[in-house]
């Protein structure tokens, strides 16, 4: 091999040649090509109420048919899905930042810090999170904010495992000796040596927390404390639905599809990624 | 030689990868006679675990697959035997112990149970038989306490000892060949010579022959009767241990032997042979080690100073030389030394 | 000057370890509540002489590893002094410890652990020159090309990342890590073990010219006699933790004193001139954790007597530079 781009050439390349796993990242693309440009998919107005288009089935004019207020269904999962993705990806970039500071400084110092950091970890996870969830959420305003933040909260506790048992094994590896016998620093070695050897389980951890954190905002917003309507996000368009699921198929259907589907490309694709970045894989 | 217990012919073999297949063996060819030691000596990669587990027919299939030749054991072919016949040959009249005994032992049953499986497993004798013999063979391989210790987990024992139990369950049917894959590297220099001095007494008494497969000179040196070096997938040279160690023919054996450190004092630089090993999956046409070979290069760059009209050696890069025969079962597979020696066809 | 008790020669050299202790804790069981303790190095003092070479030869769990990574401060002893080109180093911390540092080097005997695999080659081998401030971004890939055409590898090969090269390969990188900063001493632990005979010599006679090209010394592990004998000027035996015999290697390989490194040697084929007597030694190598009272080679000696059980033998001038801890040698 004369590239120059090494690992994460072989890296691609295997992770492509995984059928499911470039299955699931082909759904979580082309949701996300669905929140940037929403308009390209629905030309209805989201909260465009329309009394004489109460409940229709699915149409021509209408695919996925309207809702009690006459509102497309359509229109309504397709801005559903920013929503939906963003509560994903911010709750789970809160919960990397805190489980990152957190097992690399546990993992790295050792000692107190690590005896303390790693009692908070097993304190937090003695809560049953999604009580822990509603219970907060019950104080605050529930906005969107309020409940990616949440969610990323109760969240990193894996993630700062994870990182800790990583770190623990590459402290002792000897390349880091080496840099310490050069003269680096703890901040040099944790950065350049030890952080860069750890992302791969992070990556593998983090899309699977997305397919999580999108199933708690779905909860939530069903049980009518997360997002509030009209916005609508997948689980509140789900809730909707409930009330007229005998009637109105369409209503439930839909945006539970939407649900599985994304949860399953992100399953599918955290998988992937931990197949193509396992070392005793390579060459397959 | 007038008997021979073990006799691979020609074996080749390859492995499929996704790349497509790739050859391990290029037509191994050597024989055991009973009683006899015959060490099995090359870098990783070039073939002789391979070839032990080949003979033992222990390699996956797929990816394993065996192209062409015989192994022939006891005027049986042992790749043409159904797998439950070879079943009963494992162990009972081929056994092996590998280099890592505590991946070879089974950490949930203690040492006692697991040489005593050997008895029940092949129907030999009763249960209560095969614990008082497996005590006895734990006694045999000078396992300390014996009694006491085939109650023991593997980890509750040393390297050496654990060692000491597969040589017990490796030799407890008394097999007439025992192929030992690299033995004594994964211990220490003291308790690596009682290992072998192990081997020795019970090769005498037992009259067994061995396939030792090491990647250590040394050892073979003091071990084996023939040896054979492999490189790449081949055997480049065999002779009689100590033929070979005083006059090697093949430029790798000639190579390997003079870069082995520490033979005086005082040395500064070791001859090393240049380059490394070729991979597996882009073997040159022609003789393997022709890219290294001291003879080659010199013999290339005469001829492109324009001292000999023409290259005296490019058919190393066409022909893979076979083993041609020097004197006294001495053989060894170079163009070169054919023509400067005189060495005759096989 | 026979009789004498070992005493590091200090004028001069340039590491010299004096009395150095080194435990460390193991829990023998989740639910113990005994305090064991590992005596890794139990006493040890050496030195190396400036552009020479020690050899440091042992089995598996006598602490030679750890010893070398004392001598550069990568662990911490529990008590003794280590002193570098005559600065006393045993309690040194922060800034004078990192600007120390670039003179002392490391070869590890892993060459796949050895390197960061998520760094490029150049940057592995030019972090010293980066960390020290002595050479960046372009100067820095040059720089280290130029090392690494010097340790014989290609000079492409900085971009690339190590799991593109084969385990030799790996190790000259490794090298060219150590020899970056000029240090003066470098500790190389089982450089060779990991590799194949014939790439094996490539890397000793590369040492050995680096060695001759910029006179740095050598504490060189390895619990392979042939390799140690190749390299060594002085060669220290070690066993349990403690020294059992230090000299010049010509004279320690030509005539062994003490009885454990005459069984070492007479374990090895094919080393030196004459097959010498075969000594295999009978048991096994005692527990570091509760290693045996008096001589800690009592229990397999085939010399043993009475008072090896009880007093522990001190390092003594046998001949002029040969030490050994024996009583009866």
């Amino acid at each position: 091999m004369n590239g120059t781009p090494g690992i994460g050439w072989d890296f691609a390349r295997r992770l492509l040649r995984n059928r499911l796993a470039a299955a699931g990242g082909a759904v979580i693309l082309f949701f996300f090509l669905v929140s940037a440009l929403p308009g390209l998919f629905s030309t209805h107005e989201p909260n465009r109420i329309d009394i004489v288009n109460i409940l229709r089935p699915p149409s021509g004019a209408h695919p996925l048919g309207t809702d009690d207020l006459g509102r497309d269904v359509l229109a309504r999962v397709v801005h559903g899905a920013r929503i939906s993705l963003s509560v994903g990806f911010v709750a789970v970039g809160i919960a990397i930042a805190i489980g990152l500071i957190v097992g690399l400084l546990a993992g790295f110092y050792g000692g107190w810090a690590d005896a303390v950091l790693m009692r908070l970890v097993d304190m937090m996870l003695c809560f049953p999170t999604f009580f822990l969830i509603l219970s907060v959420i019950a104080f605050l305003e529930p906005s969107i904010w309020n409940i990616m933040t949440v969610i990323g909260l109760t969240g990193w506790m894996g993630v700062a495992r994870l990182v800790r048992a990583e770190t623990l094994s590459i402290k002792e590896r000897d390349f880091v000796a080496a840099a310490r016998a050069q003269g680096a620093g703890s901040a040099r070695i944790i950065f350049r040596h030890v952080l860069p050897n750890t992302l791969a389980p992070i990556l593998v951890a983090a899309t699977l927390g997305v397919a999580g954190a999108i199933l708690t905002e779905s909860a939530l917003s069903f049980l009518g404390i997360g997002v509030q309507p009209p916005t609508p996000s997948w689980g509140n368009i789900l809730t909707a639905g409930k009330d007229n699921i005998e009637y109105a198929w369409w209503l439930s259907l839909f945006p539970g599809l939407a649900i599985l589907v994304t949860v399953l490309g992100y399953n599918l694709l955290g998988e992937g990624i931990r197949d193509a970045a396992d070392p005793r894989l390579k060459g397959r | 030689m007038a008997e021979t217990l073990l006799d691979v012919r020609g074996l080749r073999l390859s492995f499929a990868t996704e790349k497509g297949s790739v050859r391990a063996l290029f037509g191994v060819s050597f024989s055991v006679a009973p009683g006899e030691t015959v060490g099995l000596v090359g870098e990783s990669g070039c073939g002789k675990t391979v070839t032990a587990l080949a003979v033992l027919r222990l390699l996956q299939s797929p990816p394993a697959i065996v192209e062409s030749g015989e192994i022939v054991f006891r005027g049986e072919d042992l790749l043409a035997l159904p797998e439950k016949r070879m079943c009963g040959v494992r162990g009972k009249s081929i056994s092996m112990i590998f280099q890592e005994p505590m991946s070879s032992l089974n950490p949930v049953l203690t040492v006692g149970e697991q040489v005593a499986e050997v008895f029940t497993a092949h129907n030999v004798c009763g249960k209560r038989e095969a614990a008082e013999r497996a005590v006895e063979w734990l006694r045999k391989v000078h396992m300390p306490d014996p009694s006491l210790r085939a109650r023991e987990y593997p980890h509750q024992m040393s390297g050496g000892m654990r060692q000491r139990a597969m040589i017990a369950m490796a030799l407890a049917l008394t097999p007439s060949l025992l192929i030992a894959d690299e033995p004594s590297t994964a211990l220490d220099v003291t308790i690596q010579a009682q290992i072998l001095s192990l081997l020795r007494e019970l090769r005498e008494r037992e009259r067994m022959a061995v396939l030792l497969i090491t990647h250590d000179l040394g050892v073979v040196h003091d071990f084996a009767d023939r040896t054979a070096i492999m490189y790449l997938g081949r055997i480049v040279e065999i002779a009689p241990t100590r033929e070979l160690f005083a006059d090697p023919i093949h430029p790798y054996t000639q190579g390997l032997l003079a870069s082995l450190p520490g033979k005086r004092t005082g040395e500064k630089r070791l001859p090393s042979i240049p380059g490394t090993v070729p991979d597996l999956s882009n073997v040159p046409p022609g003789c393997p080690f022709a890219d290294r070979c001291p003879f080659r290069r010199e013999a290339l760059s005469r001829f492109l100073a324009r001292e000999v009209p023409a290259d005296p050696l490019a058919v190393c890069d066409r022909e893979d030389p076979p083993l041609y025969e020097y004197s006294g079962g001495h053989f060894a597979a170079c163009h070169h030394q054919r023509t400067v020696r005189g060495g005759g066809a096989r | 000057m026979t009789g004498g008790i070992y005493r590091p020669e200090e004028d001069g050299a340039i590491l010299s370890l004096v009395n150095v202790y080194k435990t460390f804790p193991v829990r023998k069981s989740f639910f113990s509540t005994e305090n064991l303790r590992v005596r890794a190095v139990d006493g040890v003092s050496l030195t190396v002489p400036p552009g020479k070479t020690l050899g440091l030869v042992g089995e598996s769990g006598c602490g030679k590893t750890t010893l070398a990574r004392l001598a550069i401060r990568l662990l911490d002893p529990d008590a003794g002094a280590i002193r570098f080109d005559g600065k006393e180093i045993t309690r040194m911390e922060g800034e004078a410890l990192r600007v120390t540092r670039r003179q002392m080097q490391i070869v590890f005997q892993d060459p796949y652990s050895s390197l960061n695999p998520r760094m490029k080659v150049s940057d592995i081998v030019g972090e010293g020159w980066l960390v020290h401030g002595l050479a960046r971004g372009k100067e820095l890939r040059e720089r280290a090309e130029r090392l690494l055409v010097r340790v014989g590898l290609p000079a492409d090969a900085g971009g690339k990342y190590p799991h593109e090269f084969s385990g030799g390969q790996r190790q000259r990188i490794g090298i060219a890590r150590a020899i970056a900063l000029s240090p003066k001493l470098v500790v190389a632990d089982e450089p060779v073990s990991a590799l194949d005979v014939s790439v094996q010599a490539q890397i000793l006679n590369l040492l050995r010219d680096l060695q001759e090209e910029y006179g740095m010394a050598y504490l060189f592990v390895s619990h392979d006699l042939r390799v140690i004998r190749h390299v060594s000027d002085d060669v220290a035996v070690m066993y349990l933790g403690k020294l059992m015999e230090t000299g010049p290697a010509a004279e320690l390989f030509h005539e062994p004193l003490h009885p454990y490194t005459r069984s070492l040697l007479s374990a090895v084929p094919m080393l030196g001139d004459a097959p010498s007597e075969r000594i295999v030694l009978s048991g096994e190598i005692p527990s570091p954790i509760s290693p045996p009272p008096g001589c800690r080679f009592h229990t397999r000696c085939f010399m043993a007597e009475k008072v090896c059980e009880e007093v522990c033998p001190l390092l003594r001038s046998i001949a002029p530079g040969r030490y050994a801890a024996c009583h009866f040698v």
